[in-house]
């Protein structure tokens, strides 16, 4: 736990040096901040992808338009999964600051199931647009809704594979530093994959069936 | 075709013999020389017994100094790559006029132009500026390695598969025809069915995960890992620049991701994003690449800026001037680079007030950058100057670049942008900036911390004879082209048909000669300073009087960088040290907390760059297997918690203690 607290130890080594270096300097760990600035770079990606859609979104070629393929109802269901899937993240970390496993793996294994329904409804979608010719090929509305939507998708699935590993990990060897922190950073990624979806909700779903 | 399952087709994809170029003469001879080399290095590491200590000290080291030395020296071998493009280029526009085709077919010229451009600033720059913020930012800062070292060698080992993609693509198959930005429609499947682009779209995104990994990697370094006391405005100059340069490969690098991955899906799925039908939009490609593509060459120039700002205070034997004006002038630059990515094509048509406000932003940014130039010669200014080396290459970098940056401000003009765009005029004045200053830099960096890394300086005869051939030739090369591009000459061509041009070409050949002259001195100095080691020694670890942390330490420094972390109360804390009667510690060493080396981050950039080779040549069941792996193998990875180890006091104190007596020895 010494790496995880910020002991900036000034204990000085005797004679002349005091003034030049100290004797045993711990900085903090850096894996918070760096797991953020690679949330930000993707954040990125996403703008992007955001971007493009903002671009190609009305060029249907000919094609359906979001109010013609978009069904609201699944999207509900799919949209309450994910949200609830970052509440009972929450609910773990709560069981991790008490320092209980099972509870911990508990709540892990409820999100990664909420998780792996938000993809199998999404999949779903996919096939049923895929299946009536509305595929990513049709027009560039099509493919900038398929690309955005499916690398959130993607992003959701490795959260899971990520969380199944972290598990076993917890299961193997319990709560200790290196573990917390990982799942903190999986925490962060979770929470931000929320924040994605509800930006894809509103700027995708409910907006592209606007008339 | 018959139905059923065509079992070579499914395990090469479009990988046939017929992608060896077996009937291109100027390939098989450089196969021939490549193979022999890699026979010879091959025998020489067997002879001497050195697979070992290659895997065991380099591939799979995460020490931050070694990882940065294998960054430079991937820059240098790939340096040499993009200047033979350069040279068959210029000798082709040389002899291309009227009835003579030249000697490289369009074909094959279209190649070299778009991977020249792609390996000088991708794999030559970018290794050689991020090997030295690898080696010299956490010895400036006072740490003993990166936030992230194994995420470092990750990061190495990406880029250098990337590069090896980019070779590779030389002898099977072919690489991009499209320029090195690979503009859609002509880099859609349409236009370039076959793997050229495949090739360009693959290498760059396993370089650009190492670029984002290494670029979190060293902002965390700088804002985690500082030594107590250095405050932000107590770090040195090169490590501002390299905190803003990192923080502009965070933000900028995904977007190539991001555009490259939707150019990759026209190309793979068969989407619209950029496509002339179905309501893509090619424009947007163009957008979308230049908001990484601008901030890019601030990523390349501004850990330059850094190395001219150490170089000219240790060599003027003075603080830098302007401290405070210098790191502003940084952070402004980093900002704005951010904003003026549609100077690259006023042509677009986005209408008056667009170009107005990416034109005048351009121009801005010539005033932070003109700050820093009179803070340098400020500096000078009374200053005594010695002119070693890399002072050299800093007063040859402020003439030329000057240069560069004015004709960039006439670039910046829109409507003068609109006669000049794609013209020879733009081509030398990139080249003006990047070799002026980028190259410069690099040069300069290297022979100031050399002596850091290897414990011996560069011969310094070499060193000019390189200096005088570059600069020399820079002008004789890149001058005419000016000219040229005035003139209304367009750029990417392999033949001309009014031969009064053909004399300004040939002085640009000249030119081109005169850098290989440059380059060839280069390899020179280093071999000579090899064998001339002792003489050049550096004893002290401070050969040039230094001013920053990293010269407080030992040269070569040792693994742990410094026995005790050093207290920092000034901004040049090395001057500050010396000025207050520093003392080596002798005692009470203490065990000191380190990474363990891992051959994960060489596997994982190994098994990536396989995918993507399955993916260029649609090698499917490959892609697959490959995939699974890389996932498989990353999860084996996060099982190994044994990641550090302690390095016992004991042997800190026999370390220390060698030194001490070298010293003595040597006093």
């Amino acid at each position: 736990m010494a790496e995880l607290t910020a002991s900036l130890s000034q204990s000085v080594p005797p004679g002349a040096g005091a003034r030049f270096y100290v004797r045993d300097h711990h900085p903090e760990h850096p894996t918070m901040l760096g797991f953020w600035l690679y949330l930000m770079s993707d954040t990125l990606v996403f703008a992007c992808l955001f971007a493009c859609y903002g671009v190609l979104g009305r060029s249907y070629a000919g094609g359906p338009t979001g109010a013609d393929v978009f069904d609201l109802s699944t999207l509900a269901l799919n949209t309450t999964l994910l949200l609830l899937s970052s509440i009972t993240y929450g609910f773990a970390v709560l069981q991790i600051q008490q320092d209980r496993r099972n509870g911990t793996l508990f709540w892990l294994a409820i999100t990664g199931l909420l998780g792996a329904g938000f993809v199998g409804i999404e999949l779903r979608e996919f096939a049923h647009l895929i299946a009536e010719g509305n595929g990513p090929q049709r027009s560039a509305f099509l493919s900038s809704f398929f690309t955005l939507v499916s690398t959130h998708g993607l992003h959701v699935s490795f959260g899971v594979v990520w969380l199944v590993t972290l598990m076993i990990q917890v299961a193997q060897r319990g709560l200790i530093a290196a573990n917390r922190r990982r799942l903190f950073c999986l925490s962060m990624f979770w929470h931000f994959l929320d924040l994605v979806w509800i930006g894809v909700f509103t700027f995708v779903y409910l907006m592209g069936v606007l008339p | 075709m018959p139905v059923g399952l065509d079992l070579p087709q499914l395990i090469f994809g479009r990988l046939t013999w017929e992608a060896i170029p077996l009937h291109e003469p100027i390939l098989l001879w450089t196969f021939a020389g490549v193979a022999l080399g890699a026979v010879a290095v091959l025998a020489a590491l067997t002879y001497y017994r050195a697979w070992g200590v290659l895997w065991r000290d380099w591939i799979t080291s995460i020490d931050h100094k070694k990882i940065g030395v294998m960054y430079v020296v991937l820059g240098i071998v790939m340096l040499l790559r993009g200047f033979s493009d350069a040279i068959m280029m210029r000798a082709q526009q040389a002899i291309a006029f009227g009835d003579a085709a030249g000697y490289l077919p369009p074909h094959h010229y279209d190649q070299i132009f778009t991977a020249h451009g792609v390996i000088m600033v991708l794999f030559v720059a970018m290794p050689l500026v991020t090997g030295l913020m690898n080696f010299v930012v956490p010895l400036q800062i006072g740490a003993r390695d990166v936030a992230f070292p194994f995420l470092n060698n990750f990061s190495f080992w990406m880029t250098a598969f990337g590069a090896a993609l980019v070779m590779l693509s030389l002898f099977v198959g072919e690489f991009a025809r499209t320029g090195w930005l690979a503009y859609p429609p002509l880099s859609e499947l349409a236009y370039s069915p076959d793997v050229g682009v495949d090739y360009y779209i693959w290498s760059l995104q396993v370089a650009g995960v190492g670029t984002v990994l290494s670029g979190v990697n060293l902002i965390a370094t700088i804002v985690k890992l500082r030594a107590p006391g250095m405050t932000l405005m107590r770090m040195p100059v090169f490590t501002w620049t390299a905190l803003c340069t990192n923080v502009l490969i965070v933000v900028a690098f995904p977007v190539l991701t991001a555009s490259l991955a939707l150019l990759a899906l026209d190309r793979y799925v068969g989407t619209h994003f950029f496509t002339n039908d179905a309501g893509g939009n090619a424009m947007m490609y163009i957008n979308l690449i230049w908001i990484w593509g601008h901030p890019e060459v601030y990523i390349l120039v501004l850990p330059v800026f850094g190395v001219f700002s150490e170089v000219v205070s240790t060599f003027c034997g003075k603080r830098l001037f302007g401290y405070a004006s210098m790191v502003y002038a940084t952070v402004v630059i980093t900002i704005l680079s951010y904003l003026v990515w549609l100077h690259h094509f006023f042509t677009m048509g986005a209408g008056a007030s667009v170009n107005s406000f990416f034109g005048i932003a351009t121009m801005v940014i010539s005033i932070p950058t003109g700050a820093k130039v009179f803070n340098w010669l400020f500096t000078m200014y009374r200053g005594r100057i010695r002119f070693e080396v890399p002072m050299l290459w800093t007063i040859g970098f402020m003439v030329t670049f000057v240069i560069g940056g004015m004709t960039g401000v006439l670039l910046a003009v829109p409507p003068a942008d609109f006669v000049l765009h794609n013209s020879l005029f733009l081509v030398a004045h990139f080249h003006n900036v990047i070799i002026g200053g980028v190259l410069f830099g690099a040069m300069a960096g290297i022979s100031y911390w050399f002596p850091k890394v290897f414990g011996y300086r560069l011969d310094p005869f070499w060193g000019k004879c390189s200096f005088w051939f570059w600069l020399s030739g820079f002008y004789f090369a890149f001058m005419p082209l000016y000219a040229l591009g005035l003139m209304g000459v367009t750029r990417r061509l392999s033949h001309f048909d009014d031969s009064s041009l053909q004399i300004w070409f040939q002085v640009a050949a000249l030119g081109a000669v005169l850098i290989l002259l440059g380059i060839a001195s280069f390899l020179v100095q280093l071999v000579v300073s090899f064998v001339r080691r002792e003489s050049l020694r550096d004893v002290t670890g401070d050969l040039w009087n230094g001013r920053t942390l990293e010269w407080s330490t030992a040269s070569p420094p040792p693994l742990y960088n410094y026995a005790f972390t050093p207290q920092v109360h000034a901004s040049d804390a090395w001057h500050d040290m010396k000025q207050h009667g520093y003392v080596r510690p002798l005692d009470g060493f203490v065990p000191i907390h380190m990474p363990k080396n891992t051959g994960a981050g060489f596997i994982l950039a190994m098994i990536s760059t396989v995918c993507a080779f399955a993916l260029i040549w649609h090698m499917w069941p490959l892609v697959a297997v490959s995939f699974v792996a890389l996932i498989v193998a990353a999860i084996i990875h996060t099982f190994d918690y044994e990641r550090d180890y302690y390095i016992p006091a004991e042997e800190v104190a026999r370390i220390e203690g060698e030194r001490t007596r070298w010293l003595s020895a040597h006093g």
